[in-house]
């Protein structure tokens, strides 16, 4: 550790202003403050820096993603040797899909943070780990068989769009991460839906749709067993599958204090409402769908535990929270059942909360200021 | 005799020029007025409809603006909005009658939008600042000079968003048949109009990078 940090005392002088590899200052900040919580201390005023920075809180949520991507890796392998007829040994599977996935998620680091180091640089500002999470979270919301330069160029289209036009990290209205996907889901709808895409190299014959494909077409009958679903031994994107996984993650997230429990609890209780709602109506099939099924089918429970609690893109304010996620549920399941375009709504219905969300948090700040002038009013006239 | 030498302008005058060049760049109907947005979303999606767009808008435009300026101290003030918008609707049937005879299969992809040249904003905000307080001759070198603006970034847009989104140029195929079989996809966001706004978006950028007078000042 010592000999480390002498090594990096010794390099720092020619990284900074006037050094000798000045150029790649903010390259040089990156790796140090990774690999050392920073020893800055203010120095006026009563502020108090805590220890845990963005990069501790960044690698916690990565952390928490570790599980459902190693069982997104296994079910990628067995998913493509059940689909060939065969049952395969444990690492059989976990090793293909390891060689699957991590060529995305190399293209996914590499192009995003190569553009994050180039705006750090041209802004003359640090690098953001803000990066850090969204380049994991790319390659587990996308179906197996993404071609790799369709990865690069949503990762890239995400970072510029999505994030660096608006300031960089912590300053984006829409979810990076989302951006790319829904950027794939546009762009390129022949590799990013349908039921061929969802298993590696999978025989014709195989029927590949996911759950929630099966759904919309009506083929209730050939939707796997809650247990199934539930343990994610389903197609579908690399790391969304497993509901138990995902739970794992949210309780780290939420141990840590670092998830928000108001926004996962009400994206639930959203879909929860909905989804009864829907039973209640009772219309069609697809509305007679029971309501826990809508929970561990797709995205819905990826998206509610890492997409819709994204501290920068969610709502601030403890109201808003129940609102932001509440509609993030609701309006999930409403795409779902309605939009026969799009069988998957998590994705789109999270993005529009990600808009509307500094609008609920105006409005919750603004009936508060209300009321309280309201009190001021009444202890005056009294 | 001298002073009446000295009132009459050049044709082309610096101030005149201007009048032409500035509409291009700093004063941009699109990207610095952001006017006539709706059009620029809707017709952008191939080139070949974007250039009759912008030659059918740059010809209204021009031709309004002299007519209102001839007719502008003869306008009562408290209808100038229907007179400017009655000149306007007879020259847009005038220009759609014209394509529907010549340019039949344009005229249909361009559908409701040549219509709609009458609520283009651009259209008005000429008349409107312009031609009612200018000569006939200023107010033509205006309107053609707002046209181009417009068209201009019409068909950069429209250059694009053909090339990413259908792989052609004008209706030529550009992109070789070896690329498609090597795993290469038109991008399908790209024929649809939020990546057109998006397009018009990095345009802004580009030109308030090269223009750092357009950027404000906090």
């Amino acid at each position: 550790m010592k000999a480390l940090r002498k090594l990096l005392d010794k390099q720092k002088p020619h990284f900074e202003k006037g050094g000798r590899f000045e150029k790649f200052h903010s390259a040089f900040d990156s790796v140090e403050t990774l690999l050392f919580v920073p020893d800055k201390v203010t120095y006026s005023g009563s502020h108090i820096r805590d220890a845990i920075d963005m990069k501790r809180t960044m690698i916690v949520v990565f952390i928490s993603l570790v599980p459902a991507l190693l069982f997104g890796m296994w079910n990628i392998g067995n998913q493509h040797f059940l689909s060939l007829g065969q049952v395969p040994e444990l690492w059989t599977a976990f090793f293909y899909g390891f060689l699957k996935m991590l060529p995305i998620i190399i293209v996914s680091y590499v192009v995003g943070l190569g553009i994050e180091i180039i705006f750090a640089q041209i802004k003359g500002h640090e690098v953001n780990e803000g990066f850090f999470v969204s380049g994991l979270l790319i390659p587990m919301i996308v179906p197996p068989e993404t071609p790799l330069w369709q990865v690069a160029i949503a990762v890239a289209f995400a970072v510029v769009f999505g994030k660096e036009v608006f300031g960089g990290t912590g300053m984006n209205i829409v979810n990076p991460a989302l951006t790319a996907r829904a950027f794939l889901f546009f762009a390129y709808p022949a590799d990013m839906s349908g039921d061929k895409v969802w298993i590696a190299d999978k025989l014709d014959a195989y029927s590949g749709a996911t759950p929630l494909g099966n759904a919309l077409v009506g083929n209730f009958d050939q939707i796997p067993s809650t247990y199934d679903m539930f343990m994610g031994f389903i197609p579908g994107s690399n790391g969304e599958t497993s509901v138990l996984m995902i739970l794992i993650g949210a309780a780290i997230l939420l141990a840590t204090g670092i998830g928000n429990w108001r926004i996962m609890l009400s994206v639930v209780v959203g879909g929860i409402v909905m989804a009864l709602l829907f039973n209640w109506w009772g219309a069609n099939k697809y509305m007679e769908l029971p309501f826990y099924n809508h929970l561990i089918m797709g995205g819905f429970a990826f998206g509610a535990v890492f997409m819709a609690t994204d501290p920068v893109t969610a709502t601030q304010t403890k109201k808003g929270m129940y609102i932001y996620g509440f509609l993030i549920g609701a309006i999930a399941i409403l795409i779902r059942v309605f939009n026969p375009a799009y069988p998957e709504g998590v994705m789109l219905s999270i993005l529009l909360m990600n808009v509307f969300a500094p609008l609920i948090d105006h409005y919750v700040i603004e009936s508060n200021i209300k009321k309280r002038l309201k009190r001021i009013k009444v202890l005056v006239s009294n | 005799m001298s002073a009446e030498i000295r009132e009459r302008e050049a044709l082309f005058s610096s101030k005149n020029i201007k009048l032409l060049k500035n509409p291009l760049n700093l004063s941009n109907p699109i990207t610095v007025q952001v006017l006539g947005i709706c059009s620029a979303l809707a017709v952008t999606a191939k080139l070949e409809p974007a250039i009759v767009m912008a030659i059918s808008v740059t010809l209204v435009t021009a031709v309004a603006n002299v007519v209102i300026s001839v007719l502008r101290n003869g306008i009562p003030p408290r209808i100038r909005i229907i007179v400017q918008l009655v000149v306007v609707a007879t020259l847009v049937i005038v220009v759609d009658q014209i394509l529907k005879a010549f340019v039949y299969d344009v005229s249909k992809q361009l559908s409701v939008f040549v219509g709609l040249i009458i609520t283009n904003c651009i259209i008005m905000g000429r008349l409107e600042a312009f031609a009612m307080a200018n000569k006939p001759w200023p107010s033509f070198l205006d309107g053609i000079g707002n046209g181009l603006g417009y068209g201009l970034i019409l068909i950069v847009i429209a250059f694009f968003r053909e090339l990413l989104g259908s792989g052609s140029i004008y209706g030529f195929n550009l992109i070789p048949e070896q690329f498609y079989e090597l795993g290469y996809k038109n991008n399908g966001l790209m024929i649809l109009p939020p990546m057109a706004l998006i397009v018009v978006g990095v345009i802004i950028w580009v030109q308030r990078y090269y223009t750092r007078d357009l950027i404000e000042k906090n």
